[in-house]
């Protein structure tokens, strides 16, 4: 018994300890800009952080959130105080059935507490891009000339395909005899354009890839779908009052970026692989004649601060996990009809795919960690509720009617019989959950969550491998490491007796 | 001791007990004896409770056993069954001590109890402070009749349980429980599907058969009087056994 207190006692220490030395405590001056998980949005994101810094705003730049939704949730819930936008996304997505004029936007946003900045310069709306040499071998240049070849096979980003703007109205619009359509990620349908896996994608029209990888971008001149997508920055109206200066500085922006200087910030990421931070901080220097740092911590700390986010998250949704499924599984076993249930509704749970689980959560729980821990925490019971379960069925008839007639009341036989029988099957439940948790928390990085999921994220938007790598190595040593761990811990928390082999 | 009166057990609608009327006396030991499945260990399974009768009824000293009783009666009742029912995450004294401790015994109460008892099963004390696993069969039979002797029971049910033991220390296991019976004068009922060791220990045999009790008596009397002839035959396959044994001793 002795043993189990003290595994208790360091789990407790070791996980709240990891909590309270987080440094997540926000102060309410503290100004938080969002970006979504492209590299203009990052830009963006990492020019208005500088801007506000330059003006003593104490700003942060949350990063790579997620998408459209995750991001205005964020925004509404005020998780986040502000985040680069496009006008044609607001009024399409945002706020269906507005005005589409800046205006009538501003207006409507503002009943949401919202406000929003004049254009910045430049309109990054869609396009649909085709690889040069297939073009002109066919002869397509309008959109409407895809009409012709219904051969061609379509690789369209999610987020295009479930646009009210995006392919549903393309394809009515058109005409398009094209029914199948692959969804993939917009960075990763680059790769299958070039490698002849696909030959038609969405473009950004300020994407540096559409030279790189020399695509034609299509005409939409005969129906218009694509709307004007003009950057703006969407904030809180409240920082008016808590932070005017960071407002004003964002204005600064309005009218600053062209087209050819928004293709040439993203090119210097994604084709000269500079980080974003660098690009803003040149942009700035060079248009606004403002010399601001460009943060760049060193490679050690930021690997320790993504190994701590990644064990907060790990560690948390595991200890929560314990402590729900051990019971559960104790239930399960008590009484089968109930446990029946218990089992399915948790095997229900696990078959959810983790990013859909993720976005769940966020309305509950927003964005960042908690929402990660949640998802974690849920996939995290499986394991351990059916180990326990299958820990307590495995105990011999005979064990367990001896306990009976010892006299033990059932409380004390599941505390000081059952369960200790059951403690290797456990063990291996939750050190099941440990190892999954490490690597399904790196998409824990989607929402904001951060870990090594981040680093992954951030490679694969930009093509780079060594990123990737730096983010997918560390999970892959500390699922190792958990897995010799809970070796080690089996040996000091297993009664000895367990462990032996049964003389004959 | 315990009284069975006219008492009836279906599992699934199939009878494991018929009609079962049978007392074991007080500071006696009774032996169940039978083939497989004539329903000797429903009848341990009624006596402790885990079961509960269709019909009939049960008397522990004379008084019916309610859910309410049963509680009183179970630490009165020494368990010890085949393999010992030894719990493995336990050392052997741990599992002797494990009621005596819950109920608050103080530690000297049961040192003293723990060496009575040591002394009484002729077991080394250092034995005690090993694991169920590094023990033989024969210890962990000796470990489990002290823990089913530690709280001072009035009853003790022993269900086959010497039968995973090898000859020699079943031998040498059969001499000490008989001693130990006579000593301590405790009701023991015994379950064992061999005649010889129930002869051996038994003040009264009771031999089943599918579910029924066919004979209740001596030794002598099952093998000089059979009520029918499956006890005849029982008895005879038993013996017969015997003597083939010990032909087969007598010519290695």
């Amino acid at each position: 018994m002795n043993r189990f207190r003290a595994l208790a006692a360091i789990l407790c220490i070791a996980f709240f300890a990891d909590a309270v030395l987080s440094p997540k405590c926000a102060a309410s001056e503290k100004v938080a800009v969002g970006s979504k998980v492209f590299t203009e949005s990052v830009i963006l994101g990492e020019l208005a952080t500088q801007l506000g810094r330059n003006e003593g705003v104490d700003t942060i730049h949350r990063s790579q959130l997620g998408g459209t939704r995750v991001l205005w949730n964020a925004l509404l819930a005020g998780q986040i105080d502000a985040y680069p936008e496009y006008t044609g996304t607001i009024a399409q997505e945002l706020l269906p059935g507005a005005p589409s004029e800046e205006s009538g936007l501003r207006a409507q946003l503002a009943k949401h507490g919202i406000g929003m900045t004049h254009s910045l310069g430049f309109n990054d709306t869609y396009a649909i891009g085709v690889p040069e040499a297939l073009a002109a071998r066919l002869n397509i240049s309008t959109i409407g000339d895809l009409r012709a070849h219904p051969e061609l096979r379509f690789g369209f980003s999610n987020e295009f395909l479930d646009r009210k703007d995006g392919w549903p109205a393309l394809h009515s619009a058109y005409d398009l005899p094209q029914t199948h359509v692959t969804g993939l990620d917009h960075d990763l349908a680059y790769r299958a354009i070039a490698s002849g896996k696909i030959d038609v994608m969405d473009l950004y029209s300020t994407e540096p890839e559409i030279a790189f990888y020399h695509l034609r971008a299509l005409d939409d001149g005969e129906k218009h779908v694509f709307p004007e997508y003009k950057a703006v920055y969407l904030y809180r109206l409240d920082l008016n009052q808590r932070a005017p200066a960071f407002v004003k500085a964002i204005c600064r922006l309005e009218g600053a970026i062209d087209a050819s200087r928004m293709i040439a910030m993203n090119g210097a990421c994604k084709l000269d692989k500079m980080p974003e931070s660098r690009v803003a901080a040149d942009f700035l220097l060079k248009q606004l004649q403002i010399k601001s740092e460009s943060r760049e911590p060193d490679t050690l700390m930021v690997l320790l601060m993504r190994t701590r986010e990644h064990l907060l998250l790990v560690g948390i949704s595991l200890f929560a996990s314990i402590i729900v499924a051990v019971p559960l599984g104790v239930m399960a076993f008590a009484w089968p009809r109930l446990g029946h249930v218990i089992l399915v509704a948790i095997a229900a749970i696990y078959t959810i795919p983790a990013l859909a689980l993720l976005v769940f959560m966020i309305p509950v729980f927003g964005i960042g960690t908690w929402p990660a821990i949640a998802a974690l925490f849920l996939y995290g019971l499986l394991p351990i509720v059916r180990n326990t379960h299958t820990g307590l069925s495995n105990i011999s008839p005979g064990l367990r009617e001896s306990a009976i007639v010892l006299g033990l009341s059932p409380m004390a036989r599941l505390l000081r019989i059952e369960l200790p029988m059951a403690a290797p099957s456990i063990l291996a439940g939750i050190k099941t959950t440990a190892v999954i948790n490490v690597g399904t928390a790196t998409i824990g990085a989607l929402i904001g969550a951060g870990g090594y999921g981040q680093p992954i994220l951030t490679g694969i938007r930009l093509a780079n491998n060594s990123l990737i790598l730096s983010g997918a190595v560390p999970a892959a040593i500390l699922a190792l490491l958990m897995q010799s761990g809970f070796g080690l811990t089996e040996r000091l928390v297993l009664p000895r007796g367990l462990r032996l082999k049964v003389r004959s | 001791m315990f009284d069975f009166e006219s008492v009836r057990k279906t599992f699934d609608g199939k009878a494991a007990l018929e009609d079962v009327t049978l007392s074991t006396p007080s500071g006696q030991t009774t032996a169940l004896i039978g083939p497989s499945g004539c329903g000797k260990s429903t009848v341990f399974g009624l006596m402790t409770g885990l079961l509960k009768p269709d019909s009939g009824t049960i008397k522990f000293e004379g008084q019916p056993v309610t859910p309410a009783r049963l509680q009183m009666i179970r630490p009165r009742i020494g368990y010890v069954i085949q393999d010992g029912g030894l719990f493995p995450h336990l050392t052997g004294l741990a599992n002797i001590t494990l009621m005596a401790r819950h109920i608050g015994w103080t530690a000297e109460t049961i040192r003293n109890r723990v060496e009575e008892l040591s002394a009484l099963t002729r077991l080394s004390p250092e034995l005690l402070l090993r694991f169920p696993a590094e023990l033989s069969g024969g210890q962990r039979q000796r470990i489990s009749l002290m823990r089913a002797l530690m709280l001072n029971a009035d009853v003790l049910l022993l269900d086959e349980p010497l039968a995973a033991l090898d000859p020699m220390v079943r031998a040498e296991l059969q001499d000490d429980l008989a001693t130990i019976f006579r000593r301590l004068e405790k009701t023991v009922v015994l379950v064992t599907h061999d005649m010889n060791e129930a002869a051996f220990f038994a003040d009264q045999i009771v031999l089943m058969r599918a579910g029924r009790i066919v004979q209740t008596g001596t030794a002598a009397d099952l093998l000089e009087r059979p009520a029918e002839e499956f006890v005849e035959q029982f008895v005879r396959a038993q013996t017969g056994r015997l003597r083939g044994q010990l032909q087969a001793g007598q010519h290695s």
